[in-house]
């Protein structure tokens, strides 16, 4: 029996798993304090001691899952306090819509509770609606009217469906709140594109929107298109809608997925009255998809809704 | 990326397995000398089961991330067929041409055709067969039909995409089908605030309780319950089983 071979393969899936045994020297110091030889019969009984120990309820969750579930927790609170605080705005949002961002206030709601409940001790205390500035240094004025409310709101859950995306396989060693994060994050993209229709409405759109959003984002589809033209409000949240990063974590304009080129391998249906040119194939091909945020640049988003009390309470640390 | 995918057989290609057999399978069996032929007889009895068509002439989508890729595939097909479908018929082409709904529909076509080909991409050689649809329950002239039938295409699709990240074992394929599925609930939403306003959530489709261990969660789907709702539509042959995704 070679451990070391075994570890290695358990490495594989697990990259973590020398931090479960607290350190690999330590592992087999352990085995030499047991004061016997440890033979073919006595290990199937010691390793089991062992994994049990590392990957046994009372261990609690890894570093990555809660830093990720936190992570996601602190943008639920900052997406719950903004619906909160406009239901509570006399006459900002359309009668119409109230119902719908009471919905979305209340998902925010339960995915809180849900979040907190999986983390348990370690989950990041409720900072309340005081840790918020909205107004990003006065730089917006989401409660003035509807047509910015909706826009921040836009650029809120689309940082959010981006930022499950990019955390998902972090998560992947516990299957169920792995499930639980994808069951939430296809919610943040129904209201994405709930909150995008709304937009077209304001803006006295007839159409299904324009590509990129059309000018200064004002005509949004309901998916994300190209690069939206910076978004809704690209004086603060310009990397939502940004170059990308790495190729792991691309801009939204991106058409190639697992290393094929979509755009070029696809064959298009024929639209009736659409002239399919190779503009068109590519914002189809990027719409298709919506890309990954790391959890920096998703922090590096969302400091700008800190008020000093937020920072205080270390909220997107 | 076909050499990272452990290969399946498909319908077509049941008589030139060894083509598919990876290099270093091979390699073994030249060192394995004597008891090669009695271990190609039991890798040949495990392929078996993991064959494509069953004596049922249900397509099997296969184990591990390939089946999870052709379990995709099988529902995009399902939904660019069903697309390709709404653009041909009356509901559609009555529209106005500058019309939203025309133009969302549009959009959404495009998209599922772009999903079902980078999956046959993709997948290369281990990919499913090209799936036969039935929408004889659909009336494509009616808008009413269209929709309906559209959003629980949609609903369906979230629901399986949400269902089958469980079983994904690469985090490559867990980003892409994560890139889809969050689309697909674009699409979704926006296709049952047309049929009815502010339904882009609801209790169908979402736990409505703000305190359940899955609240305000998606109802996501294994793969055999998503498959029963998808086979309606899928004609006799092109039915499709997930029997190692469980």
């Amino acid at each position: 029996m070679d451990l070391l071979k075994i570890f290695s393969e358990i490495e594989k899936i697990d990259g973590e798993v020398y931090e479960r045994f607290d350190t690999r020297r330590r592992v087999f110091r352990h085995m030499a304090g047991l004061g016997k030889t440890i033979t073919a019969a006595t290990m199937p009984v010691m390793l089991g001691a062992m994994f049990n120990k590392a990957y046994g309820q009372t261990t609690g969750l890894s570093a990555d899952i809660k830093n990720t579930l936190n992570l996601a927790l602190q943008l639920e609170y900052l997406e719950y306090y903004y619906y909160d605080a406009g239901l509570k705005t006399p006459g900002l949002i359309p009668t119409a819509d109230v119902p719908a961002v009471t919905i979305m206030r209340d998902d925010e709601l339960g995915h809180i509770n849900a979040l907190k409940s999986v983390l348990g001790a370690d989950a990041f205390p409720d900072p309340t609606v005081a840790a918020f500035d909205y107004t990003a240094s006065n730089r917006l004025a989401p409660f003035a009217a509807a047509a910015g409310y909706y826009a921040t709101a836009q650029s809120l859950e689309d940082t959010g469906v981006r930022a499950y995306k990019g955390g998902a396989p972090k998560l992947m060693a516990n299957k169920d709140i792995l499930t639980a994060a994808l069951n939430i994050h296809s919610v943040e993209a129904r209201h994405s594109a709930h909150i995008r229709m709304v937009r077209r409405t304001l803006a006295g759109s007839t159409n299904g929107g324009d590509i990129a959003g059309g000018a200064n984002n004002q005509n949004p589809k309901s998916w994300v298109s190209l690069r939206e033209n910076g978004g809704p409000v690209p004086a603060v949240t310009a990397p939502i809608y940004g170059p990308g990063t790495t190729t792991d974590f691309p801009g939204e304009d991106n058409v190639t997925q697992a290393t094929v080129n979509v755009q070029n391998t696809t064959t298009y249906p024929t639209v009736p009255g659409v002239t399919l040119t190779d503009a068109l194939k590519a914002a189809a091909v990027a719409e298709a998809f919506d890309e990954p945020l790391d959890d920096l640049t998703v922090k590096a988003i969302v400091r700008n809704f800190r008020s000093a009390i937020g920072v205080g309470k270390g909220l997107f640390v | 990326m076909s050499d990272s995918l452990r290969p399946t057989s498909s319908d077509d290609n049941q008589g030139a397995q060894p083509l598919y057999v990876p290099i270093k399978r091979r390699s073994f069996f030249v060192y394995a000398g004597a008891t090669a032929g009695a271990t190609a007889l039991l890798l040949a009895g495990c392929n078996d089961d993991d064959s494509n068509v069953d004596a049922n002439t249900t397509v099997d989508v296969g184990a591990g991330d390939v089946g999870v890729l052709n379990y995709a595939y099988a529902l995009e097909q399902l939904e660019a067929a069903f697309y390709a479908e709404v653009l041909k018929g009356g509901y559609f082409t009555g529209l106005a041409p500058a019309a939203a709904e025309r133009q969302i529909f549009a959009d959404i076509a495009l998209h599922e055709q772009i999903h079902a080909d980078f999956f046959k991409t993709a997948l290369a050689g281990n990919a499913i067969k090209a799936l036969t649809p039935n929408f004889s329950a659909i009336n494509f002239g009616d808008r009413t039909s269209v929709l309906t039938s559209a959003r629980a295409f949609e609903d369906l699709g979230v629901a399986a995409y949400n269902g089958a990240g469980r079983f994904i074992t690469d985090p490559k394929f867990l980003v892409v089908a994560g890139k889809i599925v969050s689309v697909e609930a674009r699409h979704a939403a926006i296709i049952r605030d047309l049929i009815t306003p502010n339904s882009f959530v609801a209790n169908d489709v979402v736990d409505f309780s703000t305190t359940s261990a899955t609240a305000r969660q998606e109802r996501s789907k294994l793969p055999a319950e998503v498959l029963t709702t998808a086979n309606t539509f899928l004609a006799e042959g092109s039915k499709v089983s997930a029997k190692s995704l469980v």
